[in-house]
């Protein structure tokens, strides 16, 4: 499947999967979607969870993970059937990232901690000279967290050219735009600012994508951050931009039907 | 005469050659936790955060996933905390095979006064599913402790000390995780102690021929054993440099209480208060847990 019918069908199992549980964040899933179908079915070697040498992904913004789900569902690491289960009470899929998933690497969604454990795997890989590479999916709000910049710091200081950091700039937080909510201001810079090497990008465009991760590999002794210009619901013309699709709000019988076919129409 | 952070640091440095398998993580206070001789000999296991503690935790979650065991050290307070959401999320929640290893317990940290005494550490990480919490008494029992820690699969939670402390351990003993340390049969009276205040009690209840139980284990608790003991006695004392509520004596009132025990249970430790900067030995007896304050006590309870 090329990636363009991967990030539609990854779409439909995401808003499916959030239609039967009820609650989950579409919005912030639904923006990060050709990123987690271009890493997973192009950038990284991760068909088998048992190779140590497998590269990683942390979902550090854990909210999106119905989005994960999808992908780890098309990948064959879980069943489909799962994903009509999410947030159901006994249920494999949790309503926010847990080890013990097949394909979970950490725990995450309380935000910046995902990001931290990413590091670590990539100092690890380093001083044990493992070939893996790391990638993470950070979102914007998420860098208001006080961790996110320890970490950043961290990542320069210990020279981690083996780990992308991706930030899913969609302008949009839990409760209303970013810069409404504290000073965010230009992420991009404040990464700069800390010694990252900063790639900006149309994050829904595959090309933008390919070349960054691409160039990403080039860098030497630093790691990068991907500063992905992405519209949150996108795909979904009534949940597009839209801060009340951040999250605990499922879809009715309607909305759903009228998502799935907008996403077919693409 | 060693103090444990000390004991402990070189501690790592002795074992390092055998034991591979472990890293060392600090955040700028490897002079304090005594980890700074381990990261002379072994710079390529040693991992500067910086004063990032949040971070460092998630970062020895990361690491503990491609095998390597990170030892986290830091201040109690900043262990126990300032990174405790890291340490609950990050790292218990999957059960990864963390240590944090935490100096400057109590109010025996002394001088710097409240805001660095971790007085609720302990009960802090004895609610968060998955951990172990250990505070051993001397340098001979935390040796064991380290070395049961590495081969332990799971979080650990760890206090050192700042203090000097004797061995009150012969260079056999053996550390067995949950079970009470009986150092000293005696009659009526128990006094349970942990950590430091252990080796302050051993003259008192040798005098008084009182029972001393080390309690190097502070989750899990194995009830069938301590309640063995508290049912040969009429009174318990447990004696902590920590708060009173969630810690030593919170254990053994949960035994009392389960095993519907009739004992008595007199609790010293930090009221529900916060510590000051002082002599360590001087806090001690102006919070009830010094030599002089422990004696007091098991007088005035022989006497009832």
């Amino acid at each position: 499947m090329e990636l363009a019918g991967i990030a539609r069908n990854i779409r439909k199992l995401l808003l499916l999967s959030i239609y039967h549980a009820g609650s989950g964040h579409p919005g912030g899933s639904l923006s990060i979607v050709e990123l987690l179908a271009y890493l997973y079915f192009k950038e990284m070697c991760i068909d088998d969870l048992d190779d140590p040498n497998r590269d990683r992904f942390v979902l550090s913004k854990g909210h999106a993970c119905p989005a994960l789900y999808a992908v780890l569902s098309m990948k064959g690491f879980i069943e489909e059937r799962e994903l009509w289960k999410l947030r159901h009470t006994g249920a494999l899929l949790q309503g926010h990232p847990e080890v013990g998933i097949p394909g979970i690497e950490a725990a995450s969604g309380s935000l910046g901690q995902g990001f931290s454990a990413a590091l670590g795997m990539a100092l690890g890989g380093k001083r044990l000279t493992m070939s893996f590479r790391v990638y993470t999916i950070l979102g914007d709000g998420e860098c208001n967290e006080g961790e996110v910049w320890e970490g950043a710091m961290f990542g320069v200081y210990h020279h981690l050219d083996n780990m992308v950091a991706i930030v899913d700039y969609n302008g949009l937080q839990s409760d209303d735009r970013c810069d409404n909510v504290t000073a965010l201001g230009d992420v991009a810079s404040k990464w700069k600012v800390f010694g990252w090497n900063v790639i900006e990008i149309d994050g829904h465009d595959f090309d933008d994508i390919e070349s960054a991760f691409t160039s990403a590999r080039e860098a030497k002794g630093t790691p990068t951050c991907i500063v992905a210009h992405t519209i949150k619901g996108k795909g979904v013309s009534f949940m597009e931009d839209k801060p009340e699709w951040h999250g605990s709000r499922g879809l009715t019988d309607e909305e759903l039907e009228l998502a799935l076919k907008e996403i077919d129409v693409g | 005469m060693i103090p444990l952070r000390n004991a402990f640091g070189k501690y790592l440095v002795e074992i390092a050659e055998n034991r591979k398998d472990f890293f060392v993580l600090d955040a700028d206070v490897a002079g304090g936790t005594c980890t700074h001789w381990f990261r002379e000999r072994y710079p390529e296991r040693f991992v500067e955060c910086g004063i990032a503690e949040q971070n460092m935790f998630g970062v020895a979650a990361g690491l503990s996933t491609v095998g390597i065991i990170p030892i986290v050290t830091t201040y109690g307070v900043f262990a126990s905390m300032r990174a405790i959401e890291q340490a609950r999320n990050a790292i218990a929640y999957p059960s990864f095979n963390v240590k944090i290893v935490a100096s400057h317990p109590g109010i025996d940290v002394g001088p710097d006064g409240a805001t660095h005494q971790a007085v609720e550490d302990l009960g802090i990480y004895r609610t968060i599913p998955n951990f172990v919490v250990l505070s051993p008494a001397d340098e001979i029992e935390l040796k064991k402790c380290v070395d049961f820690m590495l081969d332990y699969k799971g979080p650990v939670y760890m206090r050192t000390g700042r203090s000097p402390v004797p061995d009150v351990h012969a260079s056999g003993y053996d550390f067995a995780l949950g079970l009470p340390d009986v150092l000293r049969k005696g009659k009526e009276i128990a006094v349970f102690t942990t950590g430091i205040t252990t080796h302050r009690a051993l003259p008192i209840v040798e005098e008084y021929n009182t029972w001393l139980v080390n309690v190097p284990t502070l989750k899990p608790i194995n009830g069938k054993a301590f309640g063995k003991i508290l049912q040969q006695v009429k009174i318990a004392i447990t004696i902590e440099d920590h708060n009173v509520y969630n810690g030593l004596g919170s254990a053994v009132a949960d035994v009392i209480a389960e095993q519907v025990i009739g004992v008595r249970l007199v609790k010293l430790g930090i009221k529900d208060d916060f510590g000051k900067s002082g002599d360590p030995l001087e806090l001690a007896e102006m919070y009830g847990i010094g030599p002089e304050a422990i004696e007091g006590v098991v007088r005035k309870c022989l006497k009832e």
